[in-house]
């Protein structure tokens, strides 16, 4: 008799059990521990907790193990866990200005006051494999110490050119109205730049990247320059309410992108830089930055540009860019189907059935 | 709904978890929206969706809905295709009974709330029972128009020439409204509401059903309901009626000739033989003493 | 028929008022107003550029004005400004009593359907809900516009470009619309093409009685199709008049250039 995808409890309980034995591998090899993860795959817990909306390393390091590693399948897990805590409120808008920097680049300027801090990079790391860590890795040796410490904190560099007015002023800077937030309420369009910048923070990282990609190819009217790039530790600050006053909570690592962007002027504004931001949780500056060039796209309806690109559609960007939704969406044509299957081949066979009957009547006329 | 309290008495099924999973704010705020999708039918309310452990797709909204209105007096039945044990529905079933401990049943009649997957139950449904959808796509408008700021206007201005055009367009080409499912509704006359992908045989059940039928979309965040006893009409036109689809043959196993039949391959050379898609129904025939190989 | 039986109506069916709207830096329509009565047909005719077509895209209510009012005079007497109307009713109009036909017929048509479902398009959204009389309408409309009820399964991108045009024409009359926004109904069509469509489009709107706003640089299509004559100059009025008028005695310099430098012998 047929049973197919019936009697699923027992298949359902094997699968998990054939699942556990696949994530751990060769039982040879050593279990990999959550710590090793968390402090040697640190960029893919960043990454995690980015896109997871929540900043735990810990967790974040656990997901990716239990995840065997799918990035995408361990921010769904760190998302998954995120909805089930409750909420103590809100913290403090965190401040990026008195960020402990460990990185800080501008490729508008040559120097400017705190001077270029390359920090940890890849950037000029030129992509040979290290046969080295094959075998077990010493702890490197640590730099030596700069002639010049690096400053404690430093001033963004826009403000060089906000003080001249060359570029518009921070929307932030007369923001009073609470934030909206994208896990508690719906979103509806069109949404504003709170709403939008929420979603590109928990939004897919290869997504945002293709589109900030498109926009420097044609698609869209991007001419941007990175102003400001910079990574470090920010405190947090939350006031309860029974104590009334700001207390420090967390700190949490920070990657922040300053793009820069012409802007041809209009009617009521003279010519002038716009800005693109990206924020991101940990060090990622490949997310921070595309989702500046994005955040940019989006803003061209509020300055009048012409809207031709796919960066610019809201809708289209919005509503595509969570990976859990995606991910989830995409991989649902794995469930059985066989019922509106089943509606399909009948109407097209009665549709078959009419096409066969009309042409053997026109022949017969003929 | 089943009394508030009576999932606080039940909360903390599985430690650390509250009862049915979502918090009670959570399941108040669902509430709320399930409340304005009950007072205006057919209108798509947005909610502020939660992740869930399952995949959005996989039945994200039918299941917080569901959470948000289980008490612990109540017996679920969960369903998949028209089925008890499809994987889905066993993996959905076996969630509830974890976080929420009530009791389950494959038995439409025993339920008092069934969530479904494509198909509303042949067994008729009563006053006592709500009817929860998973929904993928909540938008009816959505293949004629892809901006949500549109669909909202057009639906705000009961703006549905579109949609007659495309079931125009199919009778021009095919001779036939040619939708097999998802077949759009219009409810008490107001909305045109997508009833999920339940095949069109499943929508004259839909309309003035006893039951309180409730639509959540995840992913999409939006909830939908039909209110009991509500006219719930497929569109159409004047000279070309809706109809639902019809089987030659009988169910395999108990012989109905009332109900959805699920094709089954059986072997290489095209042989093949249809078995009723509700597998409770099926089961009760059955055991009621009727066999497909009686007829 | 001459402009003056063509007004015979006291009241204009439009009035525009002081519309004015800007993009950027360019004033693209510079304080105009103008009457449109029923049966009339207006032409506004200038270069490229001279903001004609900004005007009529917002008379037809699809760009909103800075400033200004476009009153619209509906089947019982009252008087509606376009741009105040709530959505629904302005959209409820534009698929009555009022019609669009666009330069390009694939921006005025529905590529993915069949030519009989871009007619009954309005009807369907207007209620009517018998596929048979739909069908019957659109098909009747289709040989008005004089293109071959047979192609009524066809979808758009099988007819050429005239009877594409044709079509974007009798899927806005279905609804009987009173008042009619032309915007170069003819461009893009081959001289032959050209030349039938318009003894068509004249035949139809005197036929139906429809007042027509009609955007063309061609000077020879204002003559055949309009009664009057607005003529545009950077986003102004600089002359208006009788058609045969403006076009054998314009008065003002512009348009004394426009005349001789365009028009065809």
């Amino acid at each position: 008799m047929y049973v197919a995808v019936k009697g699923g409890a027992e298949a359902i309980a094997n699968s998990l059990q054939l699942l556990a034995q696949t994530r751990r591998g060769d039982p040879q090899a050593a279990d990999l521990g959550v710590a090793q993860i968390r402090e040697q795959l640190g960029l893919a817990v960043d990454r995690v907790m980015a896109e997871g909306a929540l900043y735990d390393r810990e967790l974040a390091a656990l997901a990716l193990k239990q995840a065997c590693g799918d990035v995408q399948e361990a921010v769904f897990l760190l998302r998954a866990y995120r909805t089930t805590l409750p909420r103590f409120g809100y913290a403090r808008a965190v401040d990026t200005q008195a960020m402990a920097v460990r990185r800080r680049i501008s490729a508008t300027y040559k120097d400017l006051p705190g001077g270029q801090v390359l920090g940890p990079s890849f950037d000029y790391t030129q992509r040979l494999l290290d046969f080295q860590l094959l075998a077990d890795g010493e702890a490197p040796a640590a730099p030596e110490d700069a002639e010049d410490p690096v400053a404690p904190t430093m001033p963004g560099v826009l403000q060089h050119l906000d003080r001249d007015g060359l570029i518009e002023p921070s929307p932030a800077d007369d923001a009073t109205e609470t934030p909206a937030d994208v896990t508690r309420a719906p979103v509806t369009y069109p949404a504003g730049r709170d709403t939008w910048l929420q979603m590109l923070a928990r939004g897919d990282e290869g997504y945002l990247l293709a589109l900030a990609y498109s926009t420097q190819r044609g698609y869209g009217n991007a001419h941007p320059f990175a102003g400001e790039i910079r990574l470090g530790e920010v405190a947090v600050g939350f006031v309860p309410e029974e104590l009334g006053f700001e207390v420090e909570i967390a700190e949490v690592t920070l990657t922040e992108c300053q793009m820069i962007n012409q802007f041809q002027g209009s009617e009521a504004a003279p010519p002038q830089f716009t800005r693109g931001y990206g924020l991101t949780f940990g060090h990622n500056e490949r997310k921070a930055m595309s989702m500046a060039l994005v955040d940019r796209a989006l803003r061209s309806r509020e300055l009048g540009e012409q809207l031709v690109a796919p960066a610019q559609d809201q809708e289209f960007v919005l509503a595509h860019s969570d990976n859990v939704e995606a991910s989830g969406f995409v991989q649902h044509l794995k469930l059985p189907h066989y019922v509106d299957f089943q509606s399909e081949l009948v109407m097209l066979r009665e549709l078959r059935r009419r096409f066969h009957e009309s042409r053997y009547t026109r022949e017969a006329a003929e | 709904m089943s009394a508030h309290a009576d999932s606080l008495a039940a909360a903390q099924t599985v430690e650390g978890y509250n009862f049915a999973y979502l918090d009670e704010q959570t399941k108040r705020m669902i509430r709320r929206s399930l409340l304005k999708a009950v007072a205006i039918p057919g209108y798509q309310v947005p909610f502020a969706s939660r992740e869930m452990p399952l995949p959005y797709g996989w039945g994200t909204g039918g299941i917080q809905v569901t959470a948000s209105i289980l008490g612990a007096c109540d017996t679920l039945k969960v369903i998949d295709q028209g089925a008890d044990d499809t994987t889905n529905a066993v993996n959905i079933r076996a969630f509830f009974a974890r976080t929420a401990g009530v009791a389950t049943t494959t038995r439409t009649e025993e339920a008092s709330v069934i969530q479904t997957r494509h198909r509303i139950p042949e067994t008729p449904l009563t006053d006592q029972q709500i009817l929860v959808y998973q929904v993928p796509i909540p938008e009816p408008l959505r293949w004629l128009e892809p901006r949500e700021r549109e669909t909202r206007m057009l639906h705000a201005l009961g703006e549905y020439g579109l949609m007659q055009v495309s079931l125009y367009e199919d009778i021009a080409q095919h001779g036939r409204i040619a939708k097999t499912y998802n077949y759009p509704v219009q409810v008490s006359g107001g909305y045109i509401m997508a009833p999920s992908p339940i095949p069109k045989f499943d929508n004259p059940k839909l309309h003035r059903n006893p039951a309180l039928q409730l639509f959540g979309a995840g992913r999409e965040k939006r909830i939908y309901a039909v209110p009991p006893y509500t006219d719930v009409r497929s569109l159409d036109f004047d000279d070309y009626p809706f109809d639902v689809e019809h089987w030659d043959t009988a169910c395999a196993l108990c012989g109905a000739t009332d109900s959805y039949l699920d094709e089954i391959v059986t072997d290489d050379a095209g042989g093949r033989r249809y078995v009723c898609s509700d597998s409770d129904y099926c089961d009760r025939r059955r055991q009621a003493g009727d066999t497909g190989a009686a007829r | 028929m001459s402009a003056h039986a063509a007004r015979g109506a006291d009241h204009p069916i439009l009035s525009v008022r002081h519309l004015s709207k800007r993009f950027g830096r360019v004033q693209a329509v510079d304080d105009v107003s103008f009457d449109l009565f029923p049966g009339e047909v207006l032409g506004i005719v200038g270069e490229s550029g001279s903001g004609k077509t900004t005007l009529l895209r917002a008379v037809a209510g699809q760009e909103a004005p800075d400033t200004g009012a476009v009153l619209y005079r509906d089947r019982w007497g009252g008087l509606v400004d376009l741009h105040a109307l709530p959505e629904g009713r302005r959209r409820r109009l534009h698929r009555t009593d009022l019609g669009l036909v666009q330069q390009n017929p694939r921006d005025g048509l529905r590529m993915g359907v069949s030519a009989g479902a871009n007619v009954g398009e309005r009807l369907m959204a207007l209620g009517h809900r018998h596929y048979g009389t739909i069908r019957q309408s659109a098909h009747d409309w289709l040989a008005r516009v004089e293109v071959d009820p047979a192609r009524l399964d066809d979808p758009p991108a099988q007819l050429s470009g005239g009877m594409q045009q044709r079509l974007q024409i009798a899927r806005n009359l279905v609804s009987e619309p009173r008042l009619v926004f032309m915007d170069e109904p003819t461009g893009g069509l081959d001289v032959s093409v050209q030349a039938r469509l318009l003894d068509l489009l004249r035949g139809l709107v005197g036929e139906l009685g429809l007042a027509v706003v009609l955007v063309t640089h061609d000077l020879g299509v204002a003559r055949l199709l309009a009664h009057r004559l607005m003529v545009m100059q950077a986003g102004r009025v600089v002359e208006t008049g009788l058609t045969d008028q403006v076009l054998d005695d314009p008065q003002a310099a512009y348009s004394q250039l426009l005349v001789s430098s365009i028009l065809p012998v």
